[in-house]
Formats: structure tokens, sequence, C-alpha cells
């Protein structure tokens, strides 16, 4: 089976992270491969490793979009042990919204042949939206599956389990399908020694828009939807009072409460 | 006046207080519309009627539970030609972010989620205001397609009743679906154990707790309880199986904005702080005086939460006796 994992170069949430003032996007300093894609590739790969591996036929294709530091979210991926990379890469990309994103993806994973499965994180840990596996499956008219915290493959058949507030619910999706995995579903692996030298003979094939037929109108900051028209740093929070416990604290925990008429 | 259909999905006896917010922002922006999902209770439609809405688009299409998502956008968007609404609004859960993307799709509009303003301005147009990269930014942002998609976040308005009140009428919406929408199927869905206290993402107050309870929520419950408060979690709380993960507070988790958090026994990593820095007060309680934490508090305590929080939890008892 052919598996498709999104993966996504995103900036280090352990720095400062900020919006570029004139045009409103991420600074894209400090970045690595967004946490919560290593969950979808481990699924892969178990998925993969349980029908044979790459040696029964199998492909697990690690993909991204993004300028050209985008490709170490993909060799990074190599190492962990996606089996091939492919990097969509235009300057006529910068400033897509979710349906340019969503737009660019399809037409991507359209330009790879058939494909069984795309897996993806829940989020994106730099846009946060959750909203590009729902349009990504409407655009490529594939079922959906989303928040999967447990994903079986029974024949052509998805069943995943997805857990809200009031609810567990159990889904059966078709294949071919678009799935979001959480950080519940699996243990992800670490790149080994045997990953990263098996990771350099691999190449990173780099797309364009021309070479999968999308017109760079449609993408990018020309052909957002939704568009950004203002952004300010929020004023960093500073730390209030900070008392040692010599036992009393409970009372001034309260007495803070009634001075906020939190009580 | 701009028609703005509010999405209320299965609303069973009464409104609850996502929807009255999503009425009361849509009212102030031009005549609420209510897509209702479900059965339509006569007290329900009343209350529609007491929160300005005059029209209801209603369909109880079984399709519309038994399938995941899709059918539910493909019902909105129906709602949605059928007035020629300039805006949609949903609630912002992960079902309903993502029913605001495919209806963006069969739109073909902009979609914005994790709204929490939405404001029309007579030169601009509609402006969303949202937080990004953990609420480190203020973002204001509109679409260029005629038709927009918000998804608003909890809490940003008080629920509030338009005055007047007038029956609103009903009319019944069959959607023709689409194979498309029928693709998902819910095999079987399982009610989650109630616990009684406000949701998470709702709440007004939330307690939550991490490493430090050491496996005992009871003060973090107890305190959480004379609150009326919500529990929360840090991930290692739950990664350690002391609490359920839908309890988790961060940026794998959920994110918060009440009007108080107390943090206890966390020391404050960056993904917990993502995750609740919006909240309006901080209270933190945790033994090493050194955690991160404690520069975000507004009153930070150092010291052991089993004796400070049970002193806390008596000293609101003794207030209210």
């Amino acid at each position: 089976m052919t598996i498709v994992v999104l993966v996504k170069y995103v900036p280090d949430a352990q720095f400062d992270r900020h919006l570029d003032g004139a045009r409103h996007t991420i600074d894209r300093a400090e970045s690595i491969l967004s946490e919560l894609d290593e969950y979808p590739l481990e699924a892969a790969l178990q998925l993969a490793e349980a029908r044979g591996g790459a040696s029964a036929g199998n492909r697990i294709i690690a993909v991204t979009m993004g300028p050209e530091s985008a490709s170490a979210a993909v060799k990074k991926a190599l190492q962990i042990g996606a089996y091939e990379g492919v990097h969509l890469s235009d300057p006529a990309l910068a400033g897509s919204d979710v349906a340019g994103t969503s737009k660019a993806l399809a037409a991507l994973i359209d330009s790879l042949g058939p494909v069984d499965l795309v897996l993806t994180g829940m989020a994106s840990t730099d846009g946060e939206t959750s909203l590009v596996p729902a349009q990504l499956a409407a655009r490529l008219g594939f079922g959906q599956a989303t928040f999967a915290a447990a994903l079986e493959l029974d024949g052509d058949l998805a069943v995943v389990r997805r857990d809200g507030d009031a609810f567990s619910e159990v889904i059966e999706v078709q294949l071919p399908a678009v799935i979001s995995v959480t950080d519940q579903i699996n243990d992800p692996r670490y790149p080994n020694f045997k990953g990263i030298m098996a990771a350099k003979k691999r190449k990173i094939e780099v797309l364009t828009l021309a070479g999968i037929g999308l017109d760079p109108a449609t993408v990018g900051a020309s052909g957002a939807q939704a568009v950004v028209a203002r952004s300010q740093p929020v004023p960093a929070r500073g730390a209030g009072v900070l008392i040692t416990d010599s036992g009393d604290a409970g009372i001034a925990l309260v007495d803070f409460l009634a001075d906020q008429k939190l009580l | 006046m701009r028609n703005i259909v509010v999405f209320i999905d299965q609303p069973g006896s009464a409104l609850g207080k996502a929807g009255k917010e999503l009425l009361t922002f849509a009212r102030g922006l031009g005549a609420p519309v209510a897509a209702v999902a479900g059965e339509l209770s006569e007290a329900v439609r009343a209350e529609l009627g007491e929160y300005g809405v005059a029209q209801v688009l209603n369909s109880n299409q079984a399709e519309l539970f038994e399938y995941s998502i899709v059918p539910k956008a493909e019902f909105l968007a129906v709602a949605a030609q059928r007035v020629d609404a300039q805006l949609v609004l949903t609630g912002n859960s992960a079902e309903h972010k993502e029913i605001a993307a495919r209806l963006a799709v069969l739109l073909d509009a902009g979609v914005i989620s994790d709204a929490v303003g939405v404001v029309a301005d007579a030169d601009a147009g509609i402006q969303v205001e949202k937080l990004v990269l953990a609420g480190s930014y203020t973002v204001s942002a509109s679409v260029r397609s005629a038709i927009g998609i918000v998804a608003l976040k909890a809490n940003g308005v008080e629920p509030e009743a338009a005055g007047s009140s007038s029956a609103a009428a009903v009319e019944t919406v069959e959607v023709p679906f689409s194979e498309l929408a029928l693709r998902a199927r819910i095999a079987s869905r399982q009610a989650r154990p109630a616990s009684g206290r406000p949701e998470l993402s709702e709440a007004r107050i939330v307690v939550a707790g991490g490493r430090g309870v050491d496996g005992d929520f009871g003060p973090v419950e107890e305190l959480a309880d004379l609150l009326g408060a919500a529990v929360g979690a840090s991930r290692a709380a739950t990664d350690a199986g002391w609490i359920d993960h839908s309890a988790q507070v961060g940026q794998t988790g959920k994110t918060v904005s009440p009007q108080l958090y107390i943090s206890v026994g966390i020391s404050g990593a960056i993904q917990q702080k993502a995750g609740m820095q919006t909240s309006k007060f901080i209270v933190a309680v945790n033994q090493d005086a050194e955690s991160p934490v404690f520069e975000i508090a507004d009153l930070g305590i150092v010291g052991d939460l089993f004796t400070v929080l049970p002193q806390a939890i008596e000293e609101i008892k003794r207030r209210r006796a």
C-alpha cells in the first residue's frame, strides 16, 4: 500500500516565535520537524511493516511544502524511517492560507499516482488550526477520519477510534482516506544510526507548482481567501507576587480569589 | 441587513451556552439565522426567538448523525445558500472546526478558526480577531470571498438575550447528501463518563494538576468543585494515567482562556504555558521556586500543594459558612 505522511517544518516552540511585521507570516528561523508529525509517521511505519515493509512494495512517502529549508523536515522523516521524500517548493506558495495549502497538497498527492492513505498530525504546531486535513480530504475526494487515537486497517476499511469530550466514537472509513492522528496513538521511534545512514542514500524529490500542474494564482498570497490585515505582539505576561509558604499560603490564595471576586 | 447563519448542533432540550454566545455575536453583525441539526424542541425554538432568531433552518436527517462531519457541512452549505448568508458561525470544537473547513470548500470560501471576536467594520467588512503562536500575537483577519466561515472560541462574549423575542419561523431542509458525505460511518458511539464539572474549554475557572500531585488529584478536584471549576492536567499527569487524556491542557491538549487558572504541581514547560497563558489570572502552587510557571503567575506560591490546597479549601468553606 502507498501511504503519504504530511510533515511540516515549524518554528521550535522552545524559542520565542515571531510574525514578520509586514507580511504577518511566521518567521521560520530555528525550525524543526513538527513534534505532532512523528505520530502519523510512526503509524505509517507500523502499518507498512505489518505488511512486509518496503520490500513487499509498500511505500511511505514523506511530503512537505514550503521554502528550501523545509527539506529538513523530510530529511528527518527519512532518518526516522520514511521510504521516500517529496518536497513541494515554489516561491508562489508563500502566504498560503488553509485553502491554498490544501489545494497545493491535493495536487501534489494526485501527482504521486494511486495513494491509499494520507496520514497527518492532529495539528501543526505553528498554525495550530487542524483545518488542513479536512480540506485536503474534500479536495482529494477521499474519506476523512480525524483525531484518531487508534487506527486499524481491515481490508480497504480504516477503523478509527476518536475520543471527544462527551463521546468516544469508532469511525469506519473506506480507503483512500485522509486520517489525522493524536499523540495518544503510539510512541514514535527515534532515528537510529542505521536509519541516519540509510537516509543519506535517499533522494528528496523536489517539485514545483508547474511540475504538479497547479496554477500559481490559486495558491500563496494571491490565492488566499483568508487574509491577515494586522498583527500585534501581545505584551509578555510578567510575574506577579511570589510568596513562600510559611504556614498561611492557603489563606493568601483565598485572599487573592476574594480580591479578584472569584470566590 | 446581512444574514448570519449560526450552527446549532443537536441542542436537545435547551440551547447551550456556546450556542447562546454565537447568537449574541451574530446579532451584533446582522440577522441571525439558526441552522439546527437534529430535533428541534419547542423550548429551543422559544430560546432561539429570545436570542433574536427570526428564521430557523432545521434538518433531522439520520445521515447527519450516522456519518462523520461531512453531512453536517453539506447541511450548512444548503442553509447558507438558502438565505444567501454572508457569514457562517460555528463553535470551535475539533468537530466544528472541521465542519467549518469542509463547508469552506463547498462554498469556495475563506475560513478562520480559533476566533475570539468578530466585528463588522463599515469599511473593511467583517474583521475576525484571533490569537496565534500560543497567544503571543493577536491578528485581525478577514475573508476575500463573498461568504466567510468563522469558528469562534468559547468565552468570547457574555451571552445576552435580545430583549424582545418573537417566535422563530421554522423551515425544514432536506439535504441531498453526496456520496462523499457517506464515506465515514460512525460504527459506534459511547458516552464518556460525565464528571458533572463544567467543560474544560468553556469553564470560567480551571484548576489543573501536574507531576507534583504524584497520582493524587484529590485536593485539585476538591478545590475545583468548591469553585465550580473544571479540572485540567499537564501532559505528565495524563501520560502517567492519573487522569483522563481529555483533561490535558497545553499544545497537544486543550487551549483554555478562563478568568482564573490555578496551576498545581506543574512546572510550566513551554507546551503547558502555551495552553493557558491567555487566562485572565494565573495562580501557581509549586515546590520548586525556579519553576517557569512563576514567570507568568499573578500569584505564585512556593510550597507543598498537600498543605496549601487543604488550607485554602478549609478557608473557603469557613468564609462561606
